[in-house]
């Protein structure tokens, strides 16, 4: 594991609730992950795991009320976001952790030339002029990788490609120079052949800036492509954090094993795909034990009646499962099969 | 290999020659035809029965366009399609509908494509109703059996459609499919909406509901891993046109075309030990309003030369099973 002056953003037993007319549900309810200067982390999991709350809890974007977070510590270069007042947020957002999201067309403006939406990030937090912000805003798009820039800037979003707007996004994202980049599906509403192109573009950039990113993606590729270390989400918390090396040559939850096995391959043919049988529990009304327990093939007793703690291995790897715990009721064979 | 076009024993049950979509442009305050976007560019192909066959490539490709003109739901600008023989175009309205039984389609999303006012019931009894091929008195008895086909229970037949979660809904939209006893199954993006775990649910489901009722499949996805999974033929188009059509073996081992290699190289593959060299293709896909000339690929293909840019390719068999429309490639 990293030495300690390398995080730069460490997330601690982080809890989001939100609180709905139907009760409470607890969309984030145990993440734990630390992320490495220059590195990125994967956040992978799901629909309803919780990935995109978390990374809203970071950049404090939870619309409160319903939203709340209830618990926990995010800690940016040792200091609490959590504990934050809004103005010191904003100076925060954009400037020092930025973000991107899956579709880019809903997070332009329509009616803006994706020049002018660049240079007001630029004037806003960088308190430049409108020409100097401009000017560098046509650099941005220079940067991105986006053809006569000159007179591209001065064009709306809908004059332009998916692929384009995507770039748009990131030299937005990127205008400040940020230390962290949240990246919430960036590529999941494009084209493999653009996906190809944006992933290496955001590879280079991440290189040249020496930023961090959080790569939100439910794409077990994506995830192999681009990180280094990767927290696996289940129905709100964290049940395995490792490097990505690890995770694809040894996974250890049931659920990462799962979700390999369930993914059609295109290197080998199989005559079914090994599905995870069942859903994803209501976050209104969660298992009591093990929140993967009612569809893991290993479940026994205590996993269905006690919850796992997030167990931490001496190289720094973490998992949330009885399995690898001296107190496992079930077969220690079974146990020894999957690596403990 | 199950399935080749060149295998005697097996009979097409849909054969499309020649198919044309070419989606008119209004303009100017007489809101005159100014051009036309040609979704679908004179393409050729058959499916033999039994078999699943898939269509792969990029948003605007003409994919999907293919299937709905399969299916006349946008009525195509020219070609045929012969379904066991017939020709679909050339039926009237009537004859058409009553054709529709043997073809069905599933769509992409389930919840927009199931009516959230009607139960489980009533949204598969309407179907039965409409083609009338069980008596009424019998229709419930059906559609319980028609749930166990897909997985779910017969006391979920009187709830509604957002009472399912994704996959289940998926779910009702293959039962409704089903009930009809179809010969052809159109499934358009049908698992691309669901978790990867749910669309494995859903990908077995369907493997096995094509081997009890004997289904064709015409799969339409941009998932080359899930095509390579369910798939005996593949079938790759670039903007309007067939670019290759190969068993899959044949296509997934051996891609032929630059756009084919591109394409399968830019997938990123879960398996850190594997890292491949990737083509990445420069630019966007060109507008299908004012597609370039010649091959329609050669202002991204590494390869180009100067006959690409003048002159179509056409399909040319590399073996019995393999098509490929390139210049380059040598047969």
């Amino acid at each position: 594991m990293p030495e300690q002056q390398d995080i730069i953003l460490d997330v601690r037993n982080l809890q989001t609730h939100f609180f709905t007319e139907d009760g409470v549900s607890k969309a984030v309810h145990g993440v734990d992950f630390s992320l490495n200067r220059g590195e990125t982390l994967g956040l992978v999991g799901e629909s309803g795991c919780g990935k995109s709350i978390t990374s809203l809890s970071i950049l404090r974007l939870i619309a409160s009320p319903p939203g709340k977070i209830v618990g926990g510590e995010i800690l940016f270069k040792g200091q609490d976001l959590t504990k934050k007042s809004e103005s010191d947020m904003r100076t925060i957002r954009g400037n020092e952790i930025s973000m991107i999201f899956q579709e880019p067309m809903t997070s332009l403006n329509p009616v803006y030339s994706v020049g002018e939406q660049i240079a007001e990030v630029l004037r806003l937090h960088q308190n430049m002029g409108r020409k100097e912000a401009w000017d560098k805003a046509v650099d941005m798009l220079r940067l991105v990788g986006i053809p006569s820039p000159e007179k591209r800037a001065t064009q709306e979003p809908h004059e332009l490609s998916g692929g384009m707007r995507q770039r748009v996004m990131i030299a937005m994202a990127l205008a400040c120079r940020p230390e962290i980049l949240i990246a919430d599906e960036p590529t999941t509403a494009l084209d493999v052949t653009i996906q190809a192109q944006i992933l290496e573009l955001m590879k280079k950039l991440q290189v040249e800036m020496g930023m961090s990113i959080i790569m939100i993606t439910h794409d077990l590729g994506v995830v192999a492509e681009t990180c280094d270390r990767v927290a696996v989400m289940y129905a709100g918390k964290v049940v395995e954090y490792t490097t990505a090396q690890n995770l694809f040559a040894n996974p250890r939850h049931p659920y990462t094993v799962g979700l390999m096995n369930s993914l059609p391959r295109l290197d080998e043919d199989v005559e079914e795909l090994q599905a995870i049988k069942g859903n994803v529990p209501s976050p209104f009304n969660m298992p009591v034990g093990c929140r993967f327990a009612p569809r893991c093939p290993h479940a026994t007793e205590l996993c269905n009646t006690k919850l796992p703690e997030l167990l931490e291995y001496a190289d720094g790897s973490k998992v949330r499962c009885w399995m690898y715990t001296s107190e496992w009721d079930g077969d220690t064979k079974t146990a020894t099969e999957v690596g403990v | 290999m199950m399935t080749t076009q060149a295998n005697p024993t097996k009979k097409p049950l849909l054969e499309v020659k020649n198919l044309k979509q070419h989606f008119p442009i209004k303009g100017g305050i007489l809101g005159r035809t100014v051009n036309h976007v040609k979704a679908v560019d004179d393409i050729s192909f058959t499916i033999n029965e039994g078999e699943t066959l898939s269509i792969v490539g990029e948003s605007g490709c003409g994919k999907s366009t293919t299937g709905r003109a399969i299916l006349r739901l946008d009525e195509p600008t020219s070609g045929t399609v012969l379904f066991e023989g017939q020709d679909l175009l050339a039926m009237s309205k009537k004859q058409m509908r009553d054709m529709r039984k043997h073809l069905q389609v599933i769509f992409q999303d389930p919840f927009a494509s199931l009516n959230p006012r009607q139960s489980v019931s009533a949204i598969l009894g309407e179907a039965l109703a409409i083609q009338n091929i069980v008596p009424a008195h019998q229709r419930r008895e059906r559609i319980i059996e028609l749930l166990g086909y897909v997985g779910l229970r017969p006391d979920q037949i009187d709830r509604f459609p957002h009472e399912f979660s994704g996959g289940q809904r998926q779910r009702i939209g293959i039962a409704r499919a089903l009930a009809m006893q179809p010969k052809l199954i159109i499934c358009d993006e049908a698992v691309s909406a669901l978790d990867v775990s749910i669309q494995a649910q859903v990908l077995n489901l369907l493997k096995s509901l094509q081997k009890q009722f004997k289904l064709t499949y015409l799969f339409i996805s941009h998932d080359l891993g899930v095509v390579r999974h369910i798939s005996d033929r593949v079938m790759v188009m670039y903007l309007g046109k067939v670019v290759e059509i190969a068993d899959k073996k044949s296509l997934f081992d051996n891609p032929q075309h630059p756009y084919t290699q591109a394409l399968l190289s830019a997938i990123p593959v879960p398996d850190m030990s594997k890292k491949q060299e990737r083509i990445i293709l420069r630019g966007d896909v060109p507008s299908p309003i004012n597609p370039p000339q010649g091959c329609r690929f050669h202002t991204r293909c590494p390869y180009a030369i100067d006959r690409c840019k003048t002159e179509v390719p056409g399909l040319t068999s590399l073996h019995d099973t393999h098509q490929v429309a390139c210049h380059i490639v040598q047969v």
